[in-house]
């Protein structure tokens, strides 16, 4: 005990004296997550629309002003050749071109039916699926008004009304669904990056042979590595919840204290693997980079950003042994439903399981002779 | 030479890496209280052979022990009885002085008290104590490494290793080094020391010289000046060398 004690002192008097590192640990991950809360965003604003207007009648012009109406359309340009505006689409200049061609109006008065056409730009095809749904409901409401007024329609034209609610983020707002998963990646980052630098360090400049000479225990000794950037990591994630809470917003429905909970548990998994990366690579380099490699596949397949069920049963079945995924779906449940310690059970255990796994395999990958 | 009791024995020590074999069956036994000089040139196999005697690395072959206990299966036992400083020196760059002690001291199991108490008399002994809270990395090469000398024997080890101690340090520095040492030994430590200079080969009790993982001559530095007809140790060095 008075053994790990000493090298906590040690380790965080290091950390402490660390001018690079200092602002590693505290600054980055508040900047992370102030910026990506706002910039990973789902939501599209500001389509830029160009508008190829054939018809410049009453009707079409009552179109147009429905897309200049929504907040989700600016209107760039006006113009009657479609080759004009196809080239706006293609120098990037546009996102949509809405074109009503000739006799739109006419057409609607006669045959009480007219077309028009909408092309977007969908390389980034559910970008463009949602802006098209936005310019389809654009439509659909025009469409409605006309039924209305031409046919005379008395009453209600819909007869089936369909009202949905939406729960646990009633306004589907995304910084609700990002931050708590953003929270889980700068604990993650502390708790996998630094653990493992900071071994591989003392290899990089030679004191580990001096640590090896000891009589020290190997559990004391990755104790005491382990230790203080847990205790770091808890921290940061109190910081962040603050944030969350003070400049977001953001609900915290369930138990804070069950929130640490699962946190102590998910951070003995990624310190684990954190150790375990180091125990493979004699350089910083290297480890930075495995742990990098790793961190970029947990992270895009963790359900931060794209929702795990949609992905393939394979990577599904991968995922039982992406610790990142896991945590995401229990501070999300935690913090927006207000889950309970039953309710988390079961994912819970996973990572329970995964942590004797990982700390096990880097304690006896750990040598203390070469 | 006067027979003593035995401190480290090796038998037929043996490492090899792959195919090339960095210490080729050496034989040699240290006693207690003896500077024991190890040497070679650079590449000859020294600091592979001390990591085996520290318990850092496994040999391949052969019967060693180290303080009585054997190098296989007694390794953390090893480590309790001897001190180690490695050709880097290392200390904690940055972390001061005092801090160093204090931790070393710490994992070494010494209390409180034996720690600021032996801390003051390497200090006071180095005439360094202005500088117990002075940061490593500002202080000169010279100073680094008799501190991380005295660090090797704070908790008062039966054996220290001092693997390549004095590269890179001036000649005044290395001669004050020796001077360190040879009190260590008056204490009763047993002193293994690699070097690759061979004048400092002059003030060590016993020599061997290492050449290509082979130990090619094992005695006092007067016999085998004798034995080889020179008047230097560099003279027999250069026989040896050449020969190999």
């Amino acid at each position: 005990m008075r053994t790990i004690i000493y090298i906590l002192q040690k380790e965080f008097l290091q950390i402490f004296r660390n001018r690079t590192m200092l602002p590693i640990i505290f600054i980055v991950p508040i900047l992370q997550l102030l910026i990506l809360s706002y910039t990973a965003t789902f939501e599209i604003k500001n389509v830029d629309l160009v508008v190829v207007d054939m018809d410049q009648s009453m009707e079409s012009r009552d179109l147009v002003g429905k897309f200049k109406g929504s907040p989700f359309f600016t209107i760039k340009d006006y113009t009657f050749s479609y080759m004009e505006a196809e080239e706006s689409l293609k120098t990037g200049h546009a996102d949509q071109i809405l074109r009503i061609p000739l006799n739109f109006s006419k057409n609607l008065e006669r045959s009480k039916e007219a077309a028009i056409q909408v092309t977007t730009n969908a390389i980034d095809g559910s970008a463009a699926s949602l802006v098209n749904a936005y310019a389809m409901s654009i439509i659909m409401d025009f469409n409605k008004n006309i039924v209305v007024q031409d046919l005379g329609l008395s009453g209600d034209p819909e007869p089936i009304k369909i009202t949905s609610s939406f729960w646990y983020n009633p306004e589907l707002d995304y910084i609700t669904y990002m931050v708590p998963g953003i929270l889980v990646l700068l604990v993650t980052i502390i708790g996998m990056f630094l653990s493992s630098m900071n071994v591989v360090r003392e290899k990089e400049i030679g004191t580990i042979e001096q640590i090896n000479v000891t009589p020290i225990k190997k559990y004391q000794l990755i104790i005491g590595k382990l230790l203080p950037f847990w205790i770091i990591a808890l921290f940061e994630l109190a910081f962040g919840l603050l944030i969350a809470r003070l400049v977001f917003n953001i609900p915290i429905l369930g138990s804070i204290g069950l929130i640490f909970f699962v946190a102590m548990i998910y951070l003995l998994v990624v310190q684990g693997l954190g150790l375990l990366v180091s125990t493979m690579t004699n350089t910083q380099q290297q480890a930075m980079f495995i742990s990098w490699f790793f961190l970029v596949i947990f992270i895009m397949m963790s359900g931060l950003f794209t929702p795990v069920e949609s992905m393939p049963i394979w990577a599904q079945y991968i995922n039982k042994a992406n610790p990142i995924a896991y945590f995401i779906e229990m501070i999300r449940m935690i913090m927006l439903k207000g889950s309970l310690l039953q309710d988390i059970q079961k994912p819970l255990m996973a990572l329970g399981i995964y942590a004797t796994i990982s700390l096990t395999l880097a304690t006896w990958r750990y040598r203390k002779v070469a | 030479m006067e027979q003593r009791e035995s401190i480290i024995e090796a038998i037929n020590l043996t490492k090899k890496f792959g195919n090339f074999v960095a210490n080729d069956n050496l034989n040699f036994m240290v006693g207690k209280g003896e500077i024991f000089g190890f040497l070679g040139a650079n590449g000859a196999g020294k600091t592979t052979a001390i990591k085996i005697l520290c318990g850092l690395s496994r040999p391949t072959s052969g019967n060693i022990t180290v303080a009585g206990f054997d190098v296989y299966t007694e390794r953390e036992k090893i480590k309790k009885n001897i001190g180690y400083m490695s050709q880097k020196f290392s200390l904690y760059e940055d972390l001061t002085v005092f801090e160093n002690f204090r931790f070393y001291g710490g994992i070494y199991g010494l209390s409180k008290k034996e720690i600021r108490e032996r801390t003051n008399y390497f200090l006071d002994k180095l005439g360094l104590m202005e500088y117990k809270d002075k940061v490593i990395n500002e202080l000169p090469l010279g100073w680094k490494q008799k501190l991380a000398f005295s660090l090797a024997i704070l908790h008062k080890p039966r054996i220290v290793f001092l693997d390549e101690p004095t590269g890179g340090v001036d000649p005044i520095t290395r001669r004050q080094f020796w001077d360190m040492i040879y009190e260590v030994a008056n204490d009763g430590i047993t002193v293994f020391v690699t070097t690759h200079y061979m004048d400092e080969a002059e003030y060590c009790g016993r020599v061997s010289i290492m050449v290509d993982g082979r130990i090619e001559a094992l005695d006092t530095p007067e016999t085998l000046k004798n034995k080889y007809e020179v008047d230097s140790m560099d003279g027999v060095f250069l026989k040896l060398a050449r020969k190999g």
